[in-house]
């Protein structure tokens, strides 16, 4: 396949404002991304509007806000999606087809029981909840990564294991859970699955609290894949780090600010993949 | 006409960031004595429905959307 033919569902709803971003991050890379609202998916539109999800190769789920954020952040377009997108969603993961979904994305792909997705594809209900913060508020940051994956993620293959990244991260509800009586288990599964992608750190590279890690999320943890690697979520925002100057130092650490800034990789991952397949 | 309250409130032990801010700010205003501040969500569901049919559709309504079974947990009240 060639990278133009890539063809990527930047899937937006009422609220979300990142697609802009992340339409831009895979056409930076030659990919052929499209806004599409879920409307268009599910037939509420006019017919020349009307797009199919199985045309697709990449599903792209956007930050910012989604239907106010009102019940939970990310409900209510998963509720939405789930009844009537399930089986198209079921088929596009089963095909091992790439998932991403940045901060409100992530929320919205842990409400739809695509993550963790620890028995399969989709989950009944929601196997993990991204709550409020520790701190209630709104946290804004730049944050600090350590790649935690073995290999599994599809999202993080150019990435070595170990290295740290600076993707900044915006949002309130970002803490990670589990269950409280299976959060041991769970975690331990996790780690056994090698579905944890990213944790938050110190500059050292120490699991560290707050301010470190924004949220208070279980284990530190920042992003993390299905059982598969196909499906990805993370919290910090990967396309708003496409070149060196996003990053708030790039001007006192001399490099060429149009250099590949930290979220490239994660993009360049996934489209390198889908090139070398066909 | 039925009149629904969906309660939906966090499991024991389950850390309530905006229950503890509210706790906080309430003893800088110089009230004394507060031992804990819980927050919940109380949706009012007004349905055409009976009361039985009614308290039905407002659980199955917490499955599908209003609560995350991991750290939240729902009642129904049919007033």
């Amino acid at each position: 396949m060639k990278s133009e033919d890539i063809k990527v569902c930047v899937l937006r709803i009422e609220g979300t404002n990142c697609e802009e971003e992340m339409f831009q991050a895979f056409r930076q890379l030659g990919a052929s991304p499209e806004k599409v609202h879920l409307k268009q998916l599910i037939g509420k539109c006019s017919v020349d509007m009307r797009r199919n999800l199985p045309d697709y190769d990449v599903l792209a789920l956007p930050g910012g806000f989604s239907a106010g954020d009102y019940v939970r952040a990310g409900a209510i377009f998963a509720a939405r999606m789930k009844s009537s997108l399930s089986k198209e969603l079921k088929a596009f993961v089963s095909k091992e087809k790439p998932v991403i979904g940045v901060c409100n994305g992530f929320q919205i792909l842990v409400e739809l029981g695509l993550l963790p997705a620890m028995d399969g594809i989709m989950s009944d209900h929601p196997q993990a909840a991204l709550y409020t913060n520790s701190s209630a508020r709104f946290e804004c940051t730049p944050t600090l990564l350590k790649h935690e994956n073995k290999g599994k993620c599809i999202f993080t293959n150019g990435m070595a294991k170990g290295k740290i990244v600076m993707f900044p991260c915006a949002h309130a509800e970002g803490k990670l859970m589990f269950e409280k009586s299976k959060e041991k288990k769970m975690l331990d599964k996790m780690e056994e699955n090698d579905q944890i992608v990213f944790r938050y750190v110190d500059p050292e590279g120490n699991y560290a609290g707050y301010p470190w890690c924004p949220n208070g999320s279980l284990s530190n943890i920042a992003g993390i894949c299905n059982p598969a690697g196909n499906v990805m979520g993370m919290m910090p925002h990967p396309e708003r780090v496409m070149y060196r100057y996003g990053h708030p130092d790039f001007t006192r650490t001399g490099e060429n600010p149009n250099s590949a800034g930290d979220g490239r990789a994660i993009f360049e991952s996934v489209v390198d993949r889908l090139v070398r397949k066909a | 006409m039925v009149v629904a309250e969906i309660r939906i409130e966090l499991k024991p032990g389950v850390a309530d960031p905006e229950g503890q801010n509210t706790k906080k700010a309430l003893e800088l205003l110089g009230f004394e004595g507060i031992a804990n501040v819980r927050s919940i969500k109380l949706f009012v569901v007004e349905l055409d429905a009976s009361p039985a049919e009614a308290k039905k559709a407002c659980e199955e309504m917490c499955r599908k959307l209003l609560a995350n079974p991991v750290i939240q947990k729902f009642s129904v009240q049919i007033k």
